[in-house]
């Protein structure tokens, strides 16, 4: 099956046309057609059942245990949205071809494109709703980059980030709806929720997941009072608005309702909420766009309305209203799309966007203003034009539902008001733009545009007219598909014609008509009327306020819980875990010492460990003099070492002795922008109570400590150990548990280690800080950059540590050693060598870019992993065999070997930048010192 | 047998005095040369502790340790006195 491809597609072409953007603009434009084109051919073959009225259907188990399923459906309303994705996404990535300036590369718009287009295929396509919720979390992150496409302005960035915000929000609340709505039926797939509508209807907790849901769709679908984000999403360039903001990705809100219209439908409370938000969002959508000056925001609010036109219809609930709903759909996103790229070229042509500038530009360019003029009749629901068709639907519908109620003429009443806005707004729009006398003061001299650009605006348009004359012959069928599949049940009864004969739609449409034509006539007044009113009860400040609010809360709250003072973090925590243990160790009424018999003392140990005390109160006492302490720190970490080599622990031995050479260097890097001395700043009573504190803190966890290794213990290393052999292949449990058994978690980590490395190249790159220009005692510092018995001496260290550190990566599989503790030796091998023979040498004879090192390492332990999923084991099995080699001797070879390649290499890689970037911060302001005489 | 076991009972002695001594030394100072030099002496001596351990108990890992601790502890003093030396040690 190839329905899987269709999403995945466009995904690989986003990867590739970003690749191949370098190449020219005309390659990138080319390579995303194409790919948008390979993803029409995937669709194709399943497109004869869909039209059959079959549902086809993909699955792969991904997460049984938690109903989570790759799981595809392709029906009559997947084919309606992915057709369309598809067909305006070809005709979006044409026109951005020649809309963006030549400057731009394109490699990034579209790539951002492509994987818009993928999850928004993904919406469309989902049979299990956690896969639809993934999709619909993916399709806001790629419309906020494709928002903040031109991330230089602040408004681009605003909108993008207003975008996120109120998209992110309803996905959280869609998430909780679909979590809801999958525990009442049953089940996270399609197939089964959509049969179990009478039950999910009459669950108790059917409100909370229908408004949970709902907020989820209004938010996706710019409905009141979720509305402002989309206007300011439109800083994004025009295609994006053609594409994103008419004709797909607010869609996706009012696809979900019709996805669950048979589930949710029907009911009190779906009634009165989504037609009170489609209502006012109709209303309040097309009061506004009569009054924006700028094109953009004229289309803007215009789509906000005919969004809550849509909305409303779901809302009614009657079977022909979602016929209606699903033809105005289609016929929005068409006229709307080209009206879309009509603006944007009028603005690329003109330089602005300001009505009140733009007039007559019919005698510049006829055609694209009779293509603007076409798709601007249809949005008025001009009659031939394929808007008239669906918005006399929806008069017809609103007509319908209300004769029932008191009071019923309130709706319909309402809905021609909003009615006579659009009119009004799309004679705006026609009239200002194209003719109202000559154009005022525009920065450029306005022509027709490229071919390509018009072609297709124009292929948007026909489908205007066709579906607008002859609706039987073109849209009849596929609208029955879709109803079919939206009802989950046979189509109503309709008739697509033109003339349905005199009734009250056709006064309803002419009344709209004659009004709107009478308050674009009285615009002047009311232009002056909405400048007075403006900035009245604005969404956007609300918004702002809100979110400044919260902001607020949210830094007053973590003030009270953290002041900023580690000593009173430190404090705070050593008392609640002494309280609690010794609340615990009390209650529990067992002794302190277990029944385990003590082992014997050997004098060299009692030594040590007197030392090692010596030590650590020295470090204590010393800690204010820094580069002192960090000397005693050293040996302190040399007796540590010992400990653990005198207690049989010796990959820990090896890793302390490397670590703590790293942690040397990096220090004194660090000590070299810093004060030398810590300067005394808590009284001595403060000092007394931290101390007594401490001390208690340390008994207790030498209690603890005490009390748990003289009880027998067994732990979970048995198993380890039993199974490192047979099982991974290695006699050293602790490699194999690294490279084998817990293998995912060390991949993790080492892309942690990769990210660190890569933040830190990121956050010191070019800054240059001012260092010490003499020693702690006043003295200049020494000449000598690189005395030369030590840069020779280190020199000849090099091939030693290496071969020790090969010797150490080899036999880790079977004896203490492996990959983490190679790399190290080898990168402090390195370090010698920078720290001796200096940075110019070092680089002379070795790439000082680090990063390729760290990414191979990456892809050589990520590839290692995916290897055993070729032959059929899970991800990073470890296969192994053992081989006698001549002189060597018998060896084994393991995968896990590669694997742990990747992990030397990765430590090798963001050790040395981690260290030599810090070592490079002072490359401006320390020059190097000429000998004195 | 004897001869190496009681050889072994005196190098112990001598050794721990010799660490007791050179941390004795670390933290008296006077001077940072002087820190920086029982620091290194004391890398030898725990070497010499290890080979010591190694002989006892008859195992490598522990000259693969003390190895270690050989090639480690250089790099160490060599970064502390480029400090003493330069202040900026990677240059």
């Amino acid at each position: 099956m190839t329905l899987p491809l269709v999403i995945l597609l466009p995904f690989i072409g986003a990867v590739l046309t970003g690749w191949v953007a370098r190449l020219g603009r005309m390659q990138a434009a080319w390579m995303a057609g194409l790919f948008t084109l390979l993803a029409v051919l995937a669709l194709v073959p399943c497109v004869p059942l869909t039209v059959a009225g079959e549902t086809v259907l993909w699955r792969l188990d991904w997460i049984p245990t938690s109903g989570l399923n790759l799981a595809f459906r392709l029906d009559g309303l997947g084919l309606l949205f992915a057709a369309m994705i598809l067909g305006i996404g070809l005709l979006v990535i044409l026109y951005a071809r020649y809309y963006l300036p030549e400057r731009d590369g394109l490699g990034r718009f579209y790539a951002y494109l492509l994987s818009f287009m993928g999850s928004m295929l993904g919406i469309v396509l989902a049979e299990n709703v956690i896969l639809l919720l993934m999709f619909w979390e993916l399709t806001s992150l790629s419309s906020f980059l494709l928002i903040s496409y031109s991330y230089r302005k602040p408004e681009s960035r605003r909108g993008a980030r207003m975008a996120l915000t109120v998209t992110g929000l309803g996905g959280l609340a869609l998430l909780g709806g679909l979590l809801l709505l999958g525990d009442m039926a049953g089940s996270y797939d399609l197939l089964i929720i959509l049969t179990q509508g009478e039950i999910i209807r009459a669950h108790p907790l059917y409100t909370p997941m229908l408004v949970l849901i709902l907020i989820g769709a209004f938010t996706k679908s710019a409905q009141f009072p979720f509305h402002f984000w989309l206007p300011h999403a439109m800083a994004a360039p025009t295609p994006v608005s053609a594409y994103l903001h008419s004709a797909t990705l607010v869609k996706a809100g009012i696809f979900l309702l019709a996805r669950l219209f048979p589930v949710l439908s029907g009911t009190p409370e779906w009634t009165w909420l989504v037609i009170g938000a489609g209502l006012t969002t109709l209303l309040v959508g097309a009061g506004i766009a009569l009054f924006k000056h700028d094109l953009k925001g004229l289309l803007a609010y215009s789509t906000v309305s005919h969004l809550g036109l849509i909305t409303l219809l779901f809302g009614l609930s009657t079977p022909l209203a979602a016929v209606a709903g699903v033809f105005h759909i289609f016929n929005h996103a068409t006229f709307k799309a080209s009206l879309f790229m009509a603006a944007g070229i009028i603005d690329h042509e003109c330089g602005t966007r300001d009505m009140r500038r733009i007039n007559g530009l019919w005698s510049f360019m006829p055609y694209t203003a009779t293509l603007a003029m076409v798709a601007a009749a249809s949005m008025a629901g001009v009659p031939l034009f394929n808007g008239f068709l669906s918005k006399e639907m929806f008069f017809a519908e609103t007509a319908d539902f209300s004769s029932g109620f008191d009071h019923g003429w309130v709706l319909p009443a309402l809905v021609v008001a909003a009615g006579v806005m659009a009119v009004a707004y799309s004679l705006r729009f026609i009239h200002d733009v194209f003719f109202n006398g000559d154009p005022i003061d525009l920065p450029r001299t306005p022509h027709e545009p490229p071919f390509w650009m018009k072609a297709p605006v124009a292929v948007l348009v026909a489908i205007c007219l066709l579906v607008g004359i002859v609706p039987a012959l073109t849209v009849d069928p596929l609208l029955r598909m879709t109803v079919a599949s939206v009802l989950q049940a046979p189509p109503p009864d309709f008739d697509l014609a033109i003339w349905h004969g005199f009734g009250l739609p056709v006064v309803m449409s002419l009344v709209a008509l004659g009004g709107g034509l009478t308050i674009y006539a009285l615009r002047r007044p009311l232009f002056r009327l909405a400048a007075r009113l403006e900035g009245w009860l604005d969404a956007r400040a609300i918004y702002e306020w809100v979110l400044a609010e919260m902001l607020l809360f949210a830094r007053w709250f973590t003030r009270r819980l953290d002041s900023g003072s580690l000593q009173r973090l430190v404090l705070v925590l050593l008392l609640t875990v002494l309280g609690l243990g010794v609340f615990g160790f009390l209650g529990s009424g067992s002794p302190l010492t277990g029944t385990r018999s003590l082992l014997p003392v050997d004098g060299v140990s009692v030594a040590m460990t007197a030392v090692l005390i010596v030590v650590t109160l020295a470090t204590v006492a010393l800690h204010r003099r820094r580069f002192t302490a960090l000397v005693i720190v050293g040996a302190l970490g040399l007796l540590v070492a010992l400990i653990f080599i005198q207690f049989s622990a010796p990959d820990l031995a090896l890793t302390q002795l490397s670590v703590e050479v790293v942690t040397i260097v990096l220090l004194l890097l660090a000590l070299y922008f810093l004060p030398q001395q810590s300067p005394r700043e808590s009284s001595n009573l403060r000092r007394t109570r931290d101390a007594l504190i401490a001390v208690l803190a340390g008994l207790g966890a030498g209690a603890l400590t005490w009390a748990m290794l003289t009880r027998p213990f067994t732990s979970i290393s048995d198993y380890f150990i039993t199974h490192s052999l047979p099982g991974g292949g290695g006699a050293n449990v602790v490699n194999v548990i690294l490279v084998d058994f817990r293998g995912f978690d060390t991949l993790g980590e080492i892309t942690v280690l990769a990210l660190a490395g890569l933040g830190i190249h990121a956050m010191l790159y070019g800054l240059r800080l001012p260092g010490l220009t003499q020693d702690a005692e006043g003295r200049p510092w020494n000449w000598d950059t690189h005395p030369a018995i030590m840069a020779a001496l280190a020199r000849l260290l090099l091939p030693l540590a290496l071969l020790v550190s090969i010797y150490i990566f080899l036999r880790g599989h079977n004896a203490p050693g492996g990959g983490f503790i190679a790399g190290l030796i080898t990168a402090v091998a390195l370090i010698l060598q920078y720290l001796t023979n200096g940075v110019a040498w070092t680089h002379q004879r070795l790439s000082s870019n680090m990063l390729p090192l760290i990414g191979a390492g990456l892809l050589i332990a990520t590839l290692t992993g995916l290897g055993s999923l070729v032959f059929g084991y899970p991800f990073l099995t470890s296969s192994f065999t053992h081989v006698h080699w001549p002189i060597i001797g018998d060896f084994e070879l393991a995968t896990a070997m590669l694997f742990d390649l990747g992990v030397y290499l990765v430590v090798v890689g963001a050790t040395l930048l981690i260290l030599i970037h810090l070592g490079l911060m002072h490359r401006a302001t320390h020059p190097h010192a000429e000998p004195t005489p | 047998m004897l001869m190496l076991n009681t050889a072994l009972a005196v190098a112990f002695g001598c050794v721990t005095a010799a660490i007791g001594l050179t941390v004795w030394r670390l933290l008296i100072g006077p001077d940072q040369p002087d820190r920086i030099l029982a620091l290194d002496t004391l890398y030898i001596n725990a070497i010499a502790l290890l080979v010591l351990l190694g002989i006892q108990f008859n195992s490598a890992l522990y000259f693969e340790a003390a190895i270690l601790i050989a090639m480690m502890g250089f790099v160490g003093t060599v970064a502390l006195c480029k400090y003493i030396l330069r202040g900026d040690i990677i240059e």
